[in-house]
């Protein structure tokens, strides 16, 4: 009877283990709410699928939607677009309506600059300055839900 | 013939399975090889073999998921400016302590989600005296044993930084 349970218990421990490998390791899924991103994800949220290879390989370009720790919260995942990499000089707004106050930054090397797609209601390096690299924990590569409005990104 | 090879592949997937696992989980180790952590750590001699010079530490990362870090740890963290590279350094102070930058007169608040993380070698350190607070994020687990070489084997006590942190309650 224990060797019934310890077998049932090891197959649970390896499912647990595949489970976390894939989701450490290759992509997971991840439900996006708030406003910054608007209009490319909703505002009420979406349920993204995340890869985690192009991170590793640092195979992130400009352009690409990221999932984040936040520097000012490592608890809290922030999902933006990479505008920068290191070594790019950047043009930035601070507030999205002073067009005249436009300033330069040089991302320093190791870091990349995110902004969310709506500069009105979005806090993002424009607020907290380049985010390291290593804080990356995925690039988005698809919208799973809403199933209307499936995209590859 | 074919039977065993197909077992032993399904055991070395399980085995490698399990143990990405527990290093993600529970805690790995790593190898130093700097001064900046001297004398608590230390780089090592070159020795015949080229290869087991510095101390092996192990660190956790079970308190890492919750960030559950005290003021004195020693962690391994991410470098902000080479993803690729790891860092072990002493947490000096955390969101909202104030500290007295080492070197000058300047007194700053380390802002929100971030840290001042300093190695105890002092001047030959790369650390927040350069990158300025780094933010949480980067740290992956707490150091706490020197598993490697036998005669320095121990743990690696939390040493809380003296007349260097005022927390922000007593500014």
């Amino acid at each position: 009877m224990f060797s019934d349970i310890a077998r049932k218990f090891c197959q649970v421990f390896n499912l647990f283990c595949c489970v976390h490998v894939f989701h450490a390791h290759v992509g997971q899924l991840h439900y996006v709410v708030g406003p910054s991103m608007f209009p490319t994800l909703n505002a009420t949220g979406d349920l993204l699928f995340l890869e985690r290879f192009s991170v590793r390989f640092q195979k992130v370009n400009v352009g690409d939607i990221v999932v984040a720790c936040s520097p000012e919260n490592p608890r809290v995942l922030i999902c933006k677009r990479v505008l920068a990499v290191e070594g790019d000089s950047i043009s930035v707004l601070p507030e999205p309506y002073a067009q005249d106050a436009a300033k330069n930054v040089l991302i320093p090397k190791g870091h990349v600059w995110l902004q969310g797609d709506d500069p009105y209601k979005s806090r993002d390096s424009r607020h907290y300055g380049p985010v390291p690299y290593a804080l990356l924990q995925g690039k988005v590569q698809l919208r799973i839900w809403p199933p209307h409005s499936w995209k590859k990104f | 013939m074919a039977e065993p090879a197909w077992l032993l592949a399904k055991r070395s997937a399980t085995a490698a399975l399990l143990s990405i696992t527990l290093t993600d989980i529970v805690g790995n180790i790593a190898r130093t090889h700097g001064d900046s952590m001297q004398p608590t750590l230390q780089p090592g001699e070159k020795n015949l073999l080229g290869f087991l010079k510095g101390d092996i530490v192990f660190f956790e990362k079970i308190s890492a998921a919750a960030y559950k870090y005290h003021r004195g740890d020693v962690v391994v963290l991410r470098s902000p400016s080479d993803p690729n590279q790891w860092m072990i350094k002493r947490l000096i102070a955390m969101q909202g302590d104030w500290i007295n930058v080492p070197g000058s007169y300047e007194i700053l608040q380390i802002p929100k989600g971030r840290c001042w993380v300093e190695g105890d070698g002092g001047n030959i350190s790369l650390d927040s005296r350069t990158f300025g607070a780094l933010p949480l994020g980067l740290v992956q687990g707490r150091v706490t044993h020197k598993i490697w070489p036998p005669h320095r084997f121990g743990r690696v006590e939390r040493v809380f930084p003296k007349g260097r942190v005022m927390l922000d309650d007593e500014v």
